[in-house]
């Protein structure tokens, strides 16, 4: 075929030869775009439905829309929390090139510390799902919003976002009545709805910001938006808008919550005043308080570390949590037992020679009053708060009677609505003895529970709620904060409350109001002073705790005792008698006693002082009175 | 053959009327396109579209120089483009780092442009003189032809022009019948020599290679185009998405939009039909150089229309395969759509020249 030697061209060879190739070559040229059109019908038929999802994925962002969280009234109507519109700054960890050169870039525009990048960084990983912004500031100044807005530029995937606030108008009286919300944090974040909270960074940590966490929270909406390729939004697609919080109203009056907490006057102390008919509670106060706005806008580590150190322990909710030794306030519940288990009829006279003692035992209980009260019937009793009656009432009941009996006025149990963090106290018997310390319970024990010592313990809640069941006459109505949560009421009947207390004889409750009327009004009564010029009838108790227990023989000396180890005083009433419109209890740590004053001027408050319905704009309180002695 | 004076008016101009009707239809269509790929950019638009009219006009020019004309002039292009590339070699050496171009006065020039002509036309030229099929010898001297300034291109370093440069001349020995046996024997020899470099390779040079034929392993990084440019194209579906409507290209995701990925926003913004479209036209342009390749009357004509042809093509599928993810990506424009104009002068250059050859015709063969 092809010749070596001669390098003649062969004209008609050659162009067969080209030809022959370029028929080839269109033939491959052909099955060539025969390939990339397949491709392109694999990409743009077949696939088609993925790569519309992925382009749309590209440009479209579903941006949550947090719901405003709902306001917080008290009865009257008084905004005691509200939102109020702020800057946070906020990071997309996605749209982030380098996360740490980012985070230094802002602490050096910010003019932070050095040592902030940590914690931003932290912050910047707490969010639940991809794309969505963590929280990284909030509160930013104005001349952080311009110093942002410059370096803009520098800062892709970190965002100014404005948000709106919690804000607490009456930030340390309330502080134990409404709680804070804060910053979600990891624990809670793995146990929210991630659709409803996507654009929420603040949730209720306590108090009724906790409780009515869903109903102030709201519904989340969406919004569908076009972003470019640097993830800036162009403009929104849809949106379904939030269903804002509702809004819940208190059943705290402002004007008596500031009073209690302006009367407990910078001591440790506690006072919850209930409206027995309805069990609202219309003061909640613990004092010392503290202030839940910086809860909200993150309280820094070292002021975080002085509130928990604080030897007064502003953080610990003692209305709820605190549990004291209710002492001789809870004589009117046991001389109503007496009367139930029929130990005793009202006007049965008892000897007080000073102390009581049990059969066969040389010991001796003392009354507070070492030569004694003589002959002592129920009302007398009562109003001088007899200790040697109430052993004999305790010593005939026998700890079991007096145990269950005292259940029925919520002792021992957590009997209140919605006030979060409430504590049982402790109402002891043979079983819970048994239980605890694998003890048999011995008689002495009966008489100390028989005057609201040993082991007996109870919150301010408590007391107030079984005074105003006392003051109800036997019936039970749960305390509660809310009055209204959006549009529903919060009215009694109240699920799972508990049955009320039925007396054999219904004048054995007037038998009891007697005897706690003569304690404000009695020429003995402990707590006379106070009770001076009472413009209606009250009826009250007034009891120590032993905060440090005396021997045998030891006096008890008041001034020889430091503050803390003083004894802790209490005062329980319910005012007008034959008509209940406030039952309330009062605790003051190691005041010694004098804390019935209290009472009344709280008392006085709310009878005799029409309540303001209007919303006011400054404080409400106005100051009167002092303090007078107790027992 | 006919009689001189009996040749219609387009041989006179030395046109022909399917090539520039088919080039005009894809300038045209490439405009429209580009203004939508610009981010309606109304001066780019502008600007490419004088761009493309001045590279016509070079073809229009082109055209008037008889293939014999040619003929003479290649050696001396191809020593030219020689003689530049070396200077840029010698000057980047002087300079900093890669360079491509010559500055002459105001003009940048890219030698490496020159040489997609002046090889086809210079291994042809040579070729003309010998008898075909090509000996061992004179595949030897084809051999060094080749070899120097693709080395030299692909120093610079651009390797896909030297690639494209080296697919020309093989192009060119390919067409002149270059034997079977032989083209078999290298087949075999490249693809025995695969194995032999891979086991040789360091192992970031082989992630290199990986990532290059595989970018999707590295989505953000070189993945990130590819991605970005199927995405644009799938999701446009058969009718597209309408023009500047497509999301992917307006709002920024697809990265050289108006450059090499131009085709991801044809795909997306008219979708199937008109990726057809373009590839249709494409296809008609080869096919109708094709045939006037045939016509040539001789072999420099044949084998340089029959190389420019061929490597036109090459440019579409490399292009487009790159675009919809199934070949890695290199820097090759879409032809005559991109914007850009140093390879579209080039590449207008090429089809004057086809329209030289188709038209000068002489009464007798030699």
């Amino acid at each position: 075929m092809r010749k070596r030697r001669p390098a003649i061209k062969d004209h008609e060879r050659e162009v067969g030869m080209f030809r022959r190739r370029s028929l080839l070559a269109a033939f491959i040229i052909v099955l060539m775009a025969g390939g990339l059109f397949s491709r392109l019908v694999y990409l743009q038929v077949i696939e088609h439905d993925v790569f519309i999802t992925r382009s749309d994925n590209n440009r479209m962002r579903v941006e949550p829309l947090p719901p405003r969280r709902g306001l917080i009234h008290d009865r009257n109507g008084k905004l005691l929390a509200e939102n109020r519109p702020t800057y946070n700054l906020t990071i997309v960890r996605e749209r982030v090139d380098d996360l740490d050169q980012t985070l230094a870039r802002l602490v050096d525009i910010l003019g932070l510390p050095d040592d902030e990048v940590a914690r931003l960084r932290e912050r910047s990983l707490q969010r639940q799902r991809p794309y969505q912004p963590a929280l990284l500031m909030s509160d930013l100044t104005e001349d952080q919003i311009a110093r942002l807005a410059v370096n803009r530029y520098l800062l892709s995937g970190v965002e100014v976002e404005a948000q709106l606030m919690r804000y607490y108008p009456d930030p340390i009286v309330m502080s134990h009545v409404l709680g804070y919300v804060g910053r979600i944090n990891e624990k809670e974040l793995a146990e929210l709805d991630p659709g409803n909270y996507a654009g929420t960074h603040f949730i209720g940590k306590t108090g009724i910001e906790s409780t009515y966490e869903s109903a102030l929270h709201g519904e989340a909406g969406v919004r569908k938006v076009e972003t470019n390729a640097r993830g800036r939004v162009l403009r929104e697609l849809d949106r379904e808008p939030p269903d804002p919080g509702e809004d819940v109203t208190l059943t705290i009056d402002s004007r008596l919550q500031h009073m209690a907490y302006d009367l407990l006057d910078g001591r440790r102390g506690a006072i919850v005043a209930i409206e027995p008919k309805t069990g609202d509670i219309l003061a909640m106060v613990s004092a010392p308080g503290f202030d839940i706005n910086e809860f909200v806008t993150g309280i820094s580590y070292d002021d975080y570390q002085a509130l928990q150190q604080d030897h007064d322990l502003p953080l610990f909710n003692r209305a709820v949590r605190g549990q004291y030794p209710p002492g001789s306030t809870v004589k009117p519940f046991e001389a109503l037992a007496a009367l139930e288990y029929g130990v005793v009829k009202p006007h049965d006279v008892i000897y007080d020679p000073g102390y009581f003692q049990l059969p066969n035992d040389t010991r001796r209980y003392h009354n507070w009053l070492r030569w004694g009260h003589g002959r002592v019937d129920m009302e007398r009793a009562l109003e001088v708060s007899n200790n040697t009656y109430f052993y004999t009432m305790a010593y005939r009941l026998g700890i079991d009677r007096l145990s269950s009996f005292m259940h029925h006025f919520g002792f021992g149990e957590i009997t209140s609505l919605d006030v979060q963090g409430a504590s049982a106290g402790l109402m002891p018997s043979r079983e819970w003895k048994r239980a605890k310390y694998n003890q048999v319970w011995f008689p002495g024990e009966t008489l100390s529970a028989g005057i609201g010592q040993g082991y007996f313990m109870a919150t301010p809640l408590q007391l107030a709620a079984a005074t105003a069941t006392l003051a109800n006459q036997g019936h039970w109505v749960r305390p509660h904060l809310a009055k209204r949560v959006g549009e529903e009421a919060l009215e009694p009947p109240f699920p799972d409350t508990k049955p009320d207390v039925d007396m054999d004889q219904e004048h054995w409750w007037q038998d009891v109001f007697k005897g706690m009327e003569a304690v404000v009004s009695g020429s003995e009564g402990t707590a006379r002073r106070a009770g001076a010029g009472l413009q209606y009838d009250m009826a009250a108790k007034t009891g120590t705790a032993q905060v440090f227990s005396l021997g045998q023989n030891q006096k008890y000396n008041a001034d020889e005792l430091t503050e803390r180890l003083r004894d802790h005083a209490l005062f329980i009433g319910f005012a007008p008698v034959d008509d209940p419109q406030i039952a309330l209890a009062v605790i003051v740590e190691n005041a010694g006693g004098g804390v019935s004053g209290l009472g009344r001027e709280l008392t006085d408050a709310w009878l005799l002082h029409e309540p303001e319905r209007e919303p006011p704009d400054g404080s409400t309180v106005e100051e009167e009175g002092e303090s007078t002695d107790g027992d | 053959m006919r009689v001189g004076r009996k040749r219609p008016l387009w041989h006179r101009l030395h046109l022909d009327p399917w090539l520039l009707g088919t080039l005009i239809a894809l300038v045209s269509f490439g405009l429209v396109v580009l203004y939508s790929a610009s981010g309606m950019s109304q001066g780019t638009t502008m600007a490419q579209a004088v761009r493309m009219g001045v590279a016509l006009a070079g073809a229009l020019v082109m055209a008037q120089f008889s293939p014999s004309v040619l003929y003479r002039w290649t050696p001396f292009a191809y020593g030219a483009g020689l003689l530049m590339l070396i200077a840029v070699e010698v000057m980047g050496d002087i300079g900093m780092g890669a360079q491509r171009w010559l500055e002459l006065g105001p003009l940048r020039f890219q030698p490496s442009e020159l040489m997609k002509i002046a090889m086809p036309m210079m291994l042809a030229a040579y070729l003309h003189r010998r008898p075909l099929p090509p000996s061992w010898k004179d595949l030897v001297v084809c051999g060094v032809l080749v070899a120097v300034p693709v080395a030299l291109i692909a120093r610079q370093p651009d390797l896909g022009t030297s690639l494209l440069v080296a697919c020309a001349a093989v192009f060119v020995i390919l067409l002149a019948g270059l034997s079977w046996k032989f083209i078999l024997t290298l087949a075999a020899l490249a693809g025995s020599a695969m194995p032999v470099l891979w086991i040789n390779m360091h192992d970031y040079q082989r992630q290199r290679v990986l990532t290059f034929l595989d970018p999707e392993s590295d989505p953000l990084g070189a993945g990130w185009n590819i991605i970005q440019s199927k995405t644009a194209i799938g999701s446009g579906g058969i009718e597209g998405k309408g023009w500047g409507l497509g999301t992917q290209s307006q709002l920024e995701f697809l990265p050289e939009r108006h450059t090499d990925f131009i085709g991801a926003v044809l795909g997306e913004e008219f979708g199937l039909i008109g990726m057809t479209t373009i590839l249709v036209l494409y296809l008609l342009l080869v096919a109708r150089g094709l045939v006037m390749a045939n016509q040539a009357q001789d072999t420099y004509g044949r084998l340089l229309a029959g190389s420019i042809v061929l490597t036109f093509f090459i440019y579409v599928f490399v292009n487009v395969g790159m675009v919809s993810g199934i070949l890695p990506v290199v820097g090759v424009p879409l032809p005559l759509i991109s914007y850009g104009g140093t390879s579209s002068v080039t590449l207008m250059a090429g089809f004057g020249i086809l329209m030289s050859i188709h038209t000068h015709r002489r009464l007798l063969n030699h």
